[in-house]
């Protein structure tokens, strides 16, 4: 099975409007929505909803105002100025201390050292995930509670429910939309990938943000491709970008021309292959004639693109709660 | 006035309206601050060009075990959340990247046998774009966390001292007329630490349905955290009206509404401020910067 992941470092470089359309030539494959906190890739698949499950990540602490007796243990203690004297007054006391979910990190420090066992410490709900059907396939989705933390642990949660629905239903491809950034998520979208494909603009700010997604991938042993986004807006900084690419042994997957087709399609909730044969399809095409390639190449030399946290090739780095 | 600039969806033009209003502030006699809270992919540098003049580490605690008094009760391994620290036989196993810093083993330790070290996870650099204050954070390529490094760009001043990781607010900038935030994208954990402690929090979209889909997502966390939110509408004639509905239905006020420029375009490719090359965009920030310091009076 294979896994390719659309990152790009900087937001905004057409990851989502990529991925759709690849997703419309790459034939039987399992969609994956790993930008769980800001998802898109729904828009334009529409997909009908056959399994969903509530996403619990840590636990959250919650002060019980009836039994607080505002000694301010909690607020000395707590390192994420997740304490407030703000809470409600109980007969006692006028004011009792209040959590600000918000900034709970759920360390339970102030659980531990509350004399009173004042605090509740639970498990609070993330998020939900979802295994969907659409057009092109099936499609895991997931989305992020609002404040909620834990996103790397849901978008693993995201990788191995698409890696699950792709052995149901016996298909050998996953296509994963990455988040932006170089963070717990992305670090959670690209470990044990099969590889990562770079959708960058030639700006500055794309070319500064490509060097430090391509570092963390090589970091953690994920080969990738480069496919410039709007190339015709800056031809010198197009060439400076591919120059990088090769110097990290980047593979350089073809460029992807301005076309105002891109943002028709996805007004249409339609993949660009869908709506438009323009210069930026046939720039599609062209990419993904090349992915395919690399993707048999890595075949010969990798077994399995699952998930491969824990094991001694792809040391683990997350934010997620647990030891994977 | 404290205001965060943000948004739901990615490449939006956060950092276009960003360091374009940090300018205009500044040539209009304001005394203004920029600060990089987008510390996994940081890009204000590009722009405003700053002479940096100070740069430090921002460092997270991490436990380290003194084994010659350590009793291997495994007492810190049962506080910790995390699961960041394991006493193995002989042994105290320390996942600095699962560690959140938050004290508990130490707290936990009988024999007092912790002690906390910082170790760097990436670096802050301060210094002055012309008559603008300027501080960036920059986490390290493979740290997964970025929050400790925006709260370390938050409460950084020129003096302030190492290893501040307590949050202390930014009292520091109240002195500046515009404090500006450039926010992260998303609406997860490092979205939050970063609008915190803003007056007003401006929310960056664009007419499609990623940024309408993103922006709702983006308010219903601006709300969850109670905070004051307007929104600028970019390249605001390349799709419908979605997004203008949606801002009525809702009572968000649009404060500024930009055109696709392709002169826009071409400065942000090079790195050059818009407000200098593209004189209609220069005017609609200098617009944007009248209508939050009138919401702010």
């Amino acid at each position: 099975m294979k896994e390719l992941v659309v990152v790009s470092g900087k937001g905004g470089a057409g990851k989502t409007s990529v991925l759709a359309a690849l997703a419309s030539v790459a034939g039987p494959c399992v969609l994956a929505d790993c930008d769980v906190d800001a998802a898109d890739l729904h828009l334009i698949f529409q997909p009908q909803v056959i399994h969903r499950e509530d996403f619990t990540g840590g636990q959250k602490a919650r002060i019980m105002p009836d039994y607080c007796t505002a000694c301010g243990k909690c607020e000395e203690l707590c390192r994420f100025d997740a304490i407030w004297f703000d809470g409600p007054g109980n007969g006692r006391v006028p004011q009792t201390f209040r959590v600000d979910a918000t900034a709970c990190e759920g360390c339970g420090v102030c659980v531990d050292y509350c004399a009173e066992n004042a605090i509740d410490f639970s498990p609070a709900l993330c998020g939900q995930w979802f295994v969907s059907e659409t057009r092109c396939g099936p499609m895991v989705h997931a989305k992020l509670g609002i404040g909620a933390e834990n996103s790397g642990k849901l978008v693993t949660q995201v990788r191995r429910a698409a890696q699950e629905t792709a052995h149901r239903q016996a298909l050998d491809l996953i296509l994963c939309d990455g988040p932006p950034g170089i963070g717990c998520p992305v670090i959670a979208s690209l470990t044990g990938a099969s590889l990562a494909l770079f959708v960058v603009e030639p700006t500055v700010s794309g070319l500064h943000d490509f060097r430090r997604v391509a570092q963390l991938a090589a970091r953690l042993n994920v080969p990738g491709l480069l496919a410039v986004n709007k190339a015709d807006l800056n031809d010198n900084l197009t060439r400076d970008l591919e120059a990088m690419a090769v110097e990290q042994g980047i593979v350089l997957a073809g460029r992807i021309p301005y076309d105002r087709d891109v943002t028709r399609a996805q007004m249409a909730g339609k993949t660009l292959l869908e709506v438009s044969n323009g210069p930026a399809a046939r720039g599609i095409r062209q990419v993904w004639s090349i992915v395919q390639e690399q993707l048999r190449a890595g075949a010969a030399s990798q077994t399995s693109g699952l998930i491969q946290i824990g094991n001694s090739r792809n040391k683990p780095i997350s934010c997620d709660h647990e030891r994977v | 006035m404290k205001v965060a600039i943000a948004s739901g969806k990615g490449g939006t033009g956060k950092t276009t309206v960003a360091t374009n209003l940090a300018k205009v502030a500044a040539a209009e006699g304001c005394t203004a601050a920029y600060l990089d809270c987008d510390v996994e992919e940081p890009n204000g540098r590009l722009f405003l060009k700053p002479t940096v003049d100070k740069q430090r580490s921002i460092d997270k605690l991490l436990p380290a075990v003194d084994l010659g008094r350590c009793t291997f009760c495994g007492r810190c391994s049962q506080a910790c959340r995390y699961g960041a620290i394991a006493c193995v036989g002989k042994q105290v196993l320390v996942f600095a990247e699962l560690c959140h810093s938050c004290g508990g083993c130490t707290l936990a330790c009988p024999v007092d046998a912790i002690r906390e070290v910082p170790k760097s996870i990436g670096e802050l650099l301060l210094g002055m774009a012309g008559p603008i204050r300027f501080v960036e954070g920059r986490l390290n390529v493979g740290e997964a966390m970025s929050p400790p490094a925006i709260r370390a760009v938050k409460s950084s001043t020129h003096h302030a001292p190492r290893d501040d990781l307590r949050h202390t607010e930014c009292d520091q900038y109240n002195e500046a007329d515009l404090t500006i935030f450039d926010c992260p994208p998303g609406t997860s954990c490092p979205v939050i630490e970063s609008v915190r402690g803003s007056d007003l929090v401006l929310l960056v979209t664009e007419p499609t349905p990623f940024g309408l889909n993103d922006l709702q997502l983006a308010v219903e966390m601006v709300r969850t955290l109670k905070l004051p939110l307007a929104v600028v509408l970019n390249r605001c004639d390349i799709g419908d009206d979605r997004v203008r509905r949606y801002c009525a239905g809702q009572r968000i006020p649009i404060l500024a509404e930009i055109p696709d420029d392709r002169a826009v375009a071409e400065a942000y490719c090079r790195g050059q401020l818009a407000s200098d090359a593209a004189p209609s965009f220069a005017g609609r920030i200098r617009s944007l910067l009248g209508r939050i310091l009138k919401g702010a009076a």
